[in-house]
């Protein structure tokens, strides 16, 4: 057996460690560590709840605007706010473009490396290229003289010698599959996906004032002002922007993003038999339709699937989730196992890993920045196949067409679904899926609007002398990356604790105190390693959760026996 | 009046006094050694760029840097001229957001190129080895371009308990910045906790976080805070390189005046609206849809330097206070302790501008920033020809006298405050 360490995991948001041990060419056992702490929680004890969202939303620049709303969220319903339903639907449209523009990077720029060898892509022929990619979608790129000219910058590029972050790349591997044309295909469109996200982002600035980080969240609504009859307030000219880049991200998704996954898909057809993982998944579900709250009026709805049981959607509710630290690198004062529900969750650092530098982690009982959530002590899966999965079986009538349609176009079965293939294809329907809703959730806001309602924020409990001493709040919310909430406890006007439980700690989870896997060691078992040097397979079944934290892989191969080599890939 | 960041200039020195430019006779400048093929221009053109784009361009940044008109043709040349710019970029304690901002670098087109045409051998989000693969490129970066390459460091360095709270392939974050800053030619550091350890060294934060400047030598290190930072401002920052061979003038905390020289409030849309005494005192109330000033719901504008008015973000699209929330600060040196609470108003109002002696604020450090500009582009001129004539670098200059006396001038201002004005509802919490 070898035991391959594999840091730093690139192209993700954060900082990755893993390792798995290797036996026969197969993934036997895995290790999932986040090599980056930063202590946020102990950050915001102390300050005005008001506040937090400004300091959470600094959890991740990638999925960006989630942890603000998830704050806002927690210290509303501590506050027992309702948000007005102009503020509802501009966090929709927010949150919506945020899983849109993110899910094409995630694709394009995160996750098609391990997918596409681009060297190959420069024994292209243009023209077969643009018969390739026609025959997928009429986008109007998809030609042969497009196809010649970015091939020519790539040549120019590989020629000159600074390959620059394709330096260094699995180039040449063996378990790259697709023809030099699909390639050369995949390639532009990684060129094209650069400048199309940089232009429906702009969504959240006129919405926001930015991106990354939008600014205009505040407890009990949104900073801005709604007004059709004044220019320097969200009026409906300026929706009709948002309408323009709506627009333009959803031609993208449609004649791009959707074609180009189905056919890299179609050409990896066993990659639907690995990944597996745990089986368990969970979704808080979002996008409020109505303004009552509840998770009926979601558009994702809100559920679990235990065991891969699609007859059977489970109910959920936040008192289930609960973190240990058996694990991780903090402790709970002697009693690490204990599962803590993030109303009494405890964030106290203790490094016990081994000193840098070092080769391996193996050894190390603790192994972990990332604590371990368990809902009702069970390990749990979450991400857009997580959603689509929930909503398949809630019987929620776009998502059950949209997957009939990709398996049916696959010739695959539903158990595919179950797969490091499944999580590319779940993505790929959630974006076709929330692109064209926004559009709903746009004209509910200019019908609103066109009844006279100006309201943008609740701010009768703006004021701090008029809350109570004590209260606690959580706010749920599915990011792009799969089931987030945050907790807060308030006493006295401050933060008395302040909890976070996201989604790469769910599924990047170390063991257990019962010693069970989280969800990307467990996915990893069995994933197929051709050459222990350059990985790429383990990189395919990580990145299918689109992991966002800074960490890395270890790949671990022990020799049979007590002596395991370790290599550091 | 605290953290005046625009009173004190002083241009980059080295710890041996002299400024960071590279030596004439120096083997290596950018990219290749001895290379200077593969003009950016020539990659423009073949990329479909017009000669009148890339001039437009070249004015555009000359005028995002403050410097004379006559210095665009400069400006075009030098970038025109310079082969792909080796570049690492480390994350440390960081979101990534300074990442993201620059994956959003807009100047239609053109400044998209300028970073295309950077050779990023090392960056963890966007390339395609993982592990020791990557590893190999950052080694063979440092060890191909010694002296020759920038390096970027986005996020903190926790420094506590021997840097264990970041370590990437094993090795502690610090250790690794150390390791890239010894050959490299220029830093900048990029976000505010690359700055100053920004959001992990807040108080409660228990990793021990700081700032580039701690653990690399100061001389050669910029400053581009913001959270994120805005990414014209890094456009800006390394075409200005390019045409001149060393980093803008910069004010006492290491950043470039032309981006981090004017107070928001001095530059901001609803400054009118301050001046009138109507404020947004609730969210939603008329005021806050006409656009009135928003300092009493805690705008941190009136203390915080940098150009998010006139550059806004994402192309140009907005920013925070045109939407209508406060500016939170994010500019200035520990602001996540220094501006919060957000919402609660400035401790010290800004003045207002009187008819006799009009806004003492803005009015001084007009006059600053003015003359700075002005300075800064005949030193940096001098400095040129000196640098063709000689072939040897001048040592650092400061500012005129008189920059920190207008400062100055402003804590002793007596202007009625908006703090005198009554609110009609009282609920200016």
């Amino acid at each position: 057996m070898t035991r391959i360490a594999i840091d730093p995991i690139t192209r993700i948001e954060g900082h990755l460690r893993i390792e798995v041990e290797v036996e026969n060419g197969v993934v036997k056992d895995a290790w999932s560590s986040g090599t980056m702490f930063r202590g946020l929680e102990l950050i915001l004890k102390d300050r005005d709840p008001r506040d937090a969202w400004v300091f959470a939303q600094r959890a991740c620049g990638v999925c960006t605007t989630v942890h603000a709303l998830a704050s806002v969220r927690a210290v509303e319903n501590a506050l027992q706010l309702r948000i007005p339903t102009n503020a509802r639907l501009i966090r929709n449209l927010i949150a919506g473009i945020q899983f849109v523009q993110d899910h094409v990077i995630h694709f394009y720029h995160l996750h098609a490396l391990d997918w596409v060898d681009v060297v190959s892509a420069l024994s292209a022929d243009p023209a077969a290229t643009a018969q390739l990619a026609g025959s997928l979608s009429d986008w109007p790129t998809n030609s042969t003289g497009n196809f010649k000219t970015v091939q020519a910058k790539l040549k120019t590029f590989v020629d000159s010698g600074q390959l620059g972050p394709f330096a260094n790349g699995y180039w040449g591997h063996p378990a790259y599959k697709l023809p030099p044309e699909a390639n050369l295909m995949a390639v532009a469109h990684y060129l094209e996906a650069l400048d199309w996200q940089r232009d429906v982002i702009k969504i959240q600035a006129m919405l926001g004032g930015k991106n990354p980080h939008p600014q205009s969240y505040v407890v009990g609504g949104m900073a801005m002002g709604v007004d059709p009859n004044s220019p320097t307030a969200l009026t409906t000219r300026r929706l009709s922007e948002v309408t323009e880049l709506t627009q333009e991200a959803q031609a993208f998704v449609e004649g791009v993003y959707l074609p180009d996954v189905l056919a890299i898909a179609g050409l990896y057809k066993d990659w639907a038999g690995v990944g597996a993982g745990i089986g368990n998944y969970l979704a808080y579900g979002d996008f409020p339709e109505d303004d009552s709250g509840q998770p009926e009026a979601f558009y994702l709805p809100r559920g679990r699937i235990m065991n891969r049981d699609l007859t059977k959607v489970e109910a959920v509710d936040h008192i289930g989730v609960g973190e240990s630290v058996s694990h991780s690198w903090y402790t709970y004062g002697g009693d690490d196992g204990a599962l803590k529900h993030p109303w009494d969750g405890v964030t106290e650092p203790t490094y016990t890993g081994p000193r840098p530098p070092f080769d391996t982690l193996e050894g190390s009982d603790k192994y972990s920045w990332l604590k371990a959530p368990r809902y009702e002590d069970q390990p749990m899966e979450v991400g857009p196949l997580a959603r689509m999965l929930v909503a398949y079986a809630s019987g929620h009538k776009d998502v059950k067409a949209g997957v009939d349609g990709i398996l049916s176009a696959l010739g695959v079965g539903p158990e595919a679904l179950f797969s490091t293939l499944g999580r590319v294809a779940a993505r790929a329907l959630e974006t076709k899926l929330l692109i064209a809703r926004m559009s709903t959730w746009q004209a509910d806001l200019e019908h609103n609007l066109d009844t006279g309602d100006l309201a943008i924020a609740d701010i009768s409990r703006w004021d701090p002398a008029s809350w109570p001493a004590d209260a606690k709040g959580w706010g749920m919310e599915e990011a792009p990356r799969g089931a987030l909430a945050h907790w807060v406890v308030i006493k006295d006007q401050k933060i008395a604790n302040y909890q976070l439980v996201v989604p790469s700690t769910w599924n990047g989870s170390p063991r257990d105190a019962r010693g069970r896997r989280g969800a990307w060691e467990e996915a990893l078992i069995g994933t197929p390693v051709a050459d222990p040097e350059r990985p790429v397979e383990v990189l395919r079944t990580i990145h299918s959760f689109d992991p966002c934290m800074a960490c890395a892989v270890h790949v671990h191969d022990p020799a049979a026996g007590s002596g395991v080599e370790i290599q550091v890939v | 009046m605290r953290l005046m960041g625009g009173a004190s200039v002083t241009t980059r020195r080295s710890s041996s006094g002299g400024p960071i430019v590279p030596r004439p006779d120096h083997p290596v400048r950018w990219g290749r050694p001895m290379a200077h093929q593969d003009g950016l221009y020539d990659a423009l053109v073949a990329r479909g760029i017009s000669r009148r784009d890339f001039l437009r361009f070249s004015a555009a940044m000359t005028a995002a840097l403050s410097l004379p008109g006559s210095y665009t043709a400069r400006v075009a040349a030098a970038v025109a001229a310079a082969p792909r710019v080796p570049v690492i970029w480390l994350e440390g304690q960081d979101c990534a957001g300074n990442t993201e901002a620059f994956l959003r670098a807009s100047h239609p087109t053109v400044a998209e190129l300028v970073l295309d045409t950077l050779s990023v051998n090392y960056h963890e989000t966007i390339m395609a080895p993982s592990g020791k693969a990557a590893e190999q490129s950052m080694a063979d970066t440092i060890a191909t371009y010694p002296n020759g390459y920038v390096l970027i460091v986005e996020g903190g360095i926790p420094i506590a308990e021997g840097g264990i709270y970041c370590t990437v392939g094993g090795r502690t974050f610090e250790s690794i910045v150390r390791d890239a800053a010894d050959k490299a030619l220029a830093i900048i550091s990029v976000g505010t906790c690359a700055f100053d350890g920004g959001l992990p060294a807040a108080n409660g934060g228990p990793t021990g976080a700081v700032g580039v400047n701690t653990v690399a030598p100061r001389a050669k290190v910029i400053n581009l805070p913001g959270c994120p930072l805005n990414v014209q401002n890094l456009t800006a920052t390394l075409v200005h390189f390019l045409t001149f061979d060393e980093w803008p003038a910069v004010d006492t905390y290491d950043r470039p005046l032309f981006a981090y020289g004017q107070l928001i409030h001095d530059q901001c849309e609803r400054r009118a609206h301050f001046e009138q005494g109507e404020y947004v005192v609730a969210w939603g109330d008329e005021g806050h849809r006409k656009g009135w000033c928003l300092y009493k719901m805690g705008c941190k504008g009136p203390e915080t330097f940098a150009n998010c008015p006139t550059v806004r973000f994402n192309d140009r699209t907005s920013w925070p206070v045109k939407v209508g929330h406060g500016c939170v600060g994010c500019t200035m040196p520990s602001f996540w302790d220094e501006m919060s609470p957000f919402y609660r108003r400035l401790p010290t109002p800004p003045p207002f501008a009187t008819e006799v002696t009009a806004d003492q604020v803005g009015i001084g450090l007009v006059a600053a920033v003015t003359g700075l500009a002005a300075a800064h582009g005949a030193i940096s001129y001098a400095r040129h020809r000196r640098q063709v004539a000689a072939g040897t670098a001048q040592t650092a200059e400061t500012v005129p006298a008189g920059t920190a006396t207008m400062a100055e001038s402003t804590e002793t201002a007596t202007s009625p405050s908006p703090d005198d004005v009554v609110d009609e509802k009282g609920t200016d919490q």
